[in-house]
């Protein structure tokens, strides 16, 4: 068991098949504590079939993923401990409240101190005021805000976020981006999966082009560069279907 | 501790869910309310005729009822994509197993209370003197079936037709625990009480050791993937 790591997540020739399909071909992947990592690629090129299995939500097929040192197939709930999962549906309980929400997963993540760590998250995320109403009344917005809350509730060392902006208005998902910002400033790290970068990014260091279940690049550099890059990318990608 | 107290989120969770919604528990009641209703004008309800088909008539009331109820089990997980989110909790999987099959034996016991005391006041059929046996066999009776049931509810939730696909994969596994259930009761309508009691009293218990134990150590396969 390694305490120290220096890598928050290990991948080493990850190969995930859905019936005949290859969604995961040969996947090796280091994230550092700190990195703030997009994947980016088309819909179909393996990046939330990647967060799955990082989350261990699916089993690899082959390979092996390590998170904070441990592996996925063998610590799966310390692994877990130390993950949050913010996706594009909130896994949200309509019929609970905002607080009833967030002290459930408390309850699941066996965590101390449960009254001051919600009002901390509903804070954090600005939903104090509607703490106490029942989820089916809240925005989309509002929601995606409750689900990071709730994904981060238990202080997780690692963020995956599955298309996170998807359904965000303007205002929400400038609120999304500096928050991002904030996570990763404290030493943090996130994976995120995206297919579009209409939504300006800021504090992103690593960027990965997926492609048919392999990485097909890896780019560091300023989100316009490479904004433009994955534009060629994906112009590139339709000229060889076509 | 932990197991438990996650188990406890899990069945405080579903529990406050259904008594804002009343989803299950409205289903269950009017469906066994109707067909107790319909049974009382299909039969005589003289006491003879109680004990003659009386326990196979309750049992299927309360059988087609459960069914509606487990239908529901996983429906407030499909909401949101909810069940990845528990998914993604560091929670033993077999406490999701165990919290949501709790919930439905709550939900069914509930409903079947009421049902059997209808069904003793459309059939003539006087409680007090059996309510201790006629409690014990519900109990055993509806956990073995809400074991199954929870379960199936998980397997059959991302069928096509999961509703129909239910009953369709419940009912042949369950059917021990049916039989027993029913025979325990008949063998409870006679007076004394039939020799038989124990025997069935016994094959529920038996029944209810293996349907749980097994969806405990399955629970894993059937949420994976």
């Amino acid at each position: 068991m390694n305490l120290r790591p220096k890598a928050v997540v290990q991948i080493e020739k990850v190969e995930k098949w859905f019936g005949r399909t290859n969604a995961l071909e040969g996947i090796t992947l280091t994230v550092r504590p700190g990195d703030f990592m997009v994947l980016l690629g088309r819909n179909g090129a393996g990046k939330s079939t990647l967060l799955r299995v990082m989350a261990r939500m699916l089993k690899p097929n082959s390979g092996k993923v390590e998170i904070c040192g441990f592996d996925v197939r063998h610590d799966p709930e310390r692994v877990r401990q130390r993950l949050g999962f913010v996706a594009h549906s909130s896994y949200l309980y309509r019929h609970l409240t905002a607080r009833e929400n967030l002290r459930f997963f408390a309850r699941l993540y066996n965590l101390e101190n449960i009254d001051q760590k919600i009002q901390e998250a509903l804070g954090w995320v600005g939903l104090e005021q509607s703490a106490d109403r029942q989820v089916l009344g809240f925005s989309r917005g509002m929601q995606q805000r409750l689900a990071i809350a709730r994904a981060t509730l238990h202080r997780p060392e690692i963020l995956l976020m599955d298309e996170p902006f998807s359904g965000l208005d303007l205002e929400a998902a400038e609120l999304l981006t500096q928050w991002m910002k904030s996570f990763v400033s404290a030493a943090k790290t996130i994976v995120m999966a995206t297919h579009d970068l209409e939504q300006g990014l800021s504090g992103v260091n690593r960027w990965v082009f997926l492609e048919k279940g392999r990485i097909e690049k890896e780019l560091t550099g300023d989100f316009q560069i490479i904004r433009e890059r994955y534009k060629q990318f994906l112009r590139e990608r339709k000229g060889e279907l076509s | 501790m932990n197991f438990l107290n996650q188990v406890g989120a899990i069945l405080w969770k579903d529990i406050l869910t259904e008594y804002r919604t009343k989803d299950a528990l409205t289903s269950m009641l009017i469906f066994g309310l109707l067909v107790i209703l319909m049974f009382h004008f299909a039969f005589e309800p003289d006491s003879r005729e109680t004990e003659k088909f009386g326990p196979g008539l309750l049992w299927m009331t309360f059988i087609f009822a459960g069914i509606l109820g487990m239908n529901r089990a996983f429906a407030t997980e499909r909401e949101n994509d909810s069940l990845q989110g528990l998914m993604l909790a560091p929670v033993d999987w077999s406490a999701i197993y165990l919290g949501k099959m709790l919930a439905n034996l709550v939900f069914m016991l509930l409903a079947e209370s009421v049902i059997l005391f209808c069904f003793a006041l459309f059939f003539n059929f006087s409680l007090m003197p059996r309510w201790g046996w006629m409690v014990t066999i519900t109990v055993l009776g509806t956990l073995g079936f809400a074991s199954v049931g929870t379960i199936l509810a998980a397997v059959s939730m991302n069928t096509r037709m999961s509703d129909v696909m239910l009953p369709i994969l419940l009912l042949p596994i369950a059917l021990p625990v049916v039989i027993g259930a029913v025979e325990s009761t008949a063998a409870i309508l006679t007076d004394p009480p039939g020799e038989s009691l124990t025997f069935w009293i016994k094959f529920l218990v038996v029944f209810n050791v293996i349907f749980i134990t097994l969806p405990l150590l399955l629970f894993d396969f059937v949420l994976e993937e």
